[in-house]
């Protein structure tokens, strides 16, 4: 076994760990409280900052397209996906790809 | 429409399959391609969204293992971003539990768990029987599982088939999935406030500790976020 996969195996099993825990407490615990609250900032945050981190400065295959490429992509994908379509999810995402593909051909 | 004539199994399996499977699906692909862009292994790659069945979860664990951070570095910045899920199931629970069934039901629907399914099951549950929520929640999630497993085989797959610019366009999809699958979920200022903050923390993290920017960006960012909110709510409401 690799090391990635093992790696996988062990992340599996810690997002696991809140699965069952919440089976396990779900009778005893409160869902809106004040540090479920905090929690779901963190949570929030992270994902928040890992996008936008890929998107200003990216790592692996997307370091070959240029930063104007990749902010024009993303902002015609918000605008699809919360002014045209009304959070057609599908719609924003292919729009990306859409305008990203031509974007690059375009500049060669 | 729940008919007695369809199990609840087959019944949440045709709900799935449709707009669900689909934008799932397409999330799945481009993390696929993101990851086989990023060098890693197919069966890594396949595998990873068996075991961990959490796309946020997944992208951390390819971002940053591309960028060669510890095994421990890793596993704790996936375990963090998955803490939302305790109060995902803890909310879930009673809607099951009206109807009681054997113990290691629960803990297997408990992996199956996703913010797809989830939100989901919250919006349906009320409707259905709550003898027939469990199978009805099995057959929806395994459903999603089986279209997300096939779009990562494939993404991981057809992006060396696709031309090269053809191929960053499709991976490009993954970071966008997420943009919007974030933007679109919160309806209330605390959430908006902390995705604000870590889209500021995280690139700037990223400069002082590559390895550990995901984490500095969720636990400062999120706390930079929850105390702004909250001072700002008790402002107001002072007044």
């Amino acid at each position: 076994m690799s090391e990635y996969v093992l790696l996988v195996v062990a992340c599996g099993a810690a997002t696991y760990l809140w699965r069952g825990l919440g089976i396990a407490v779900s009778s005893r615990l409160a869902a809106d409280s004040e540090l479920f609250a905090w929690v779901g900032c963190v949570a929030f945050a992270m994902l928040a900052g890992l996008v936008s981190r890929i998107v200003l400065i990216p790592s692996g295959a997307l370091e070959h397209t240029a930063l104007w490429q990749r902010l024009a992509a993303t902002a015609v994908s918000l605008i699809v996906y919360f002014a045209v379509t009304k959070k057609n999810l599908l719609a924003g995402v292919l729009s990306s790809a859409a305008v990203m593909y031509l974007l690059l051909l375009a500049a060669g | 429409m729940v008919s007695p004539a369809r199990s609840a199994f087959h019944e949440g399996a045709l709900h799935a399959a449709g707009i669900p499977a689909l934008v799932l699906a397409a999330g799945y692909m481009g993390f696929g391609a993101l990851a086989a862009g990023n060098g890693l292994t197919f069966a890594g790659t396949v595998l990873s969204t068996l075991f961990i069945w959490a796309l946020p979860g997944q992208l951390i664990l390819v971002e940053m293992h591309t960028l060669g951070a510890p095994f421990f570095a890793v596993l704790l910045s996936v375990m963090l971003s998955a803490v939302r899920f305790l109060p995902m199931t803890v909310v879930m629970m009673p809607l099951l539990r009206e109807a009681p069934r054997p113990k290691p039901h629960y803990y297997a629907a408990a992996h199956l768990v996703s913010m797809t399914g989830w939100a989901w099951a919250m919006a349906r549950f009320p409707a259905i029987p709550p003898e027939r929520r469990l199978g009805y929640f099995f057959g929806f999630a395994l459903t999603l599982m089986a279209s997300a497993t096939s779009a990562t085989a494939l993404g991981f797959l057809a992006g060396d088939l696709l031309p090269p610019l053809a191929k960053l366009a499709f991976v490009f999809m993954s970071p966008i999935y997420f943009l919007l699958m974030l933007a679109g979920s919160t309806r209330d200022a605390l959430g908006r406030a902390a995705i604000l903050f870590g889209a500021v923390v995280g690139p700037v993290a990223h400069f002082v500790t590559p390895q550990w920017s995901v984490m500095v960006a969720g636990v400062l960012g999120g706390t930079l976020g929850y105390a702004t909110h909250r001072a700002w709510r008790r402002r107001t409401r002072s007044r």
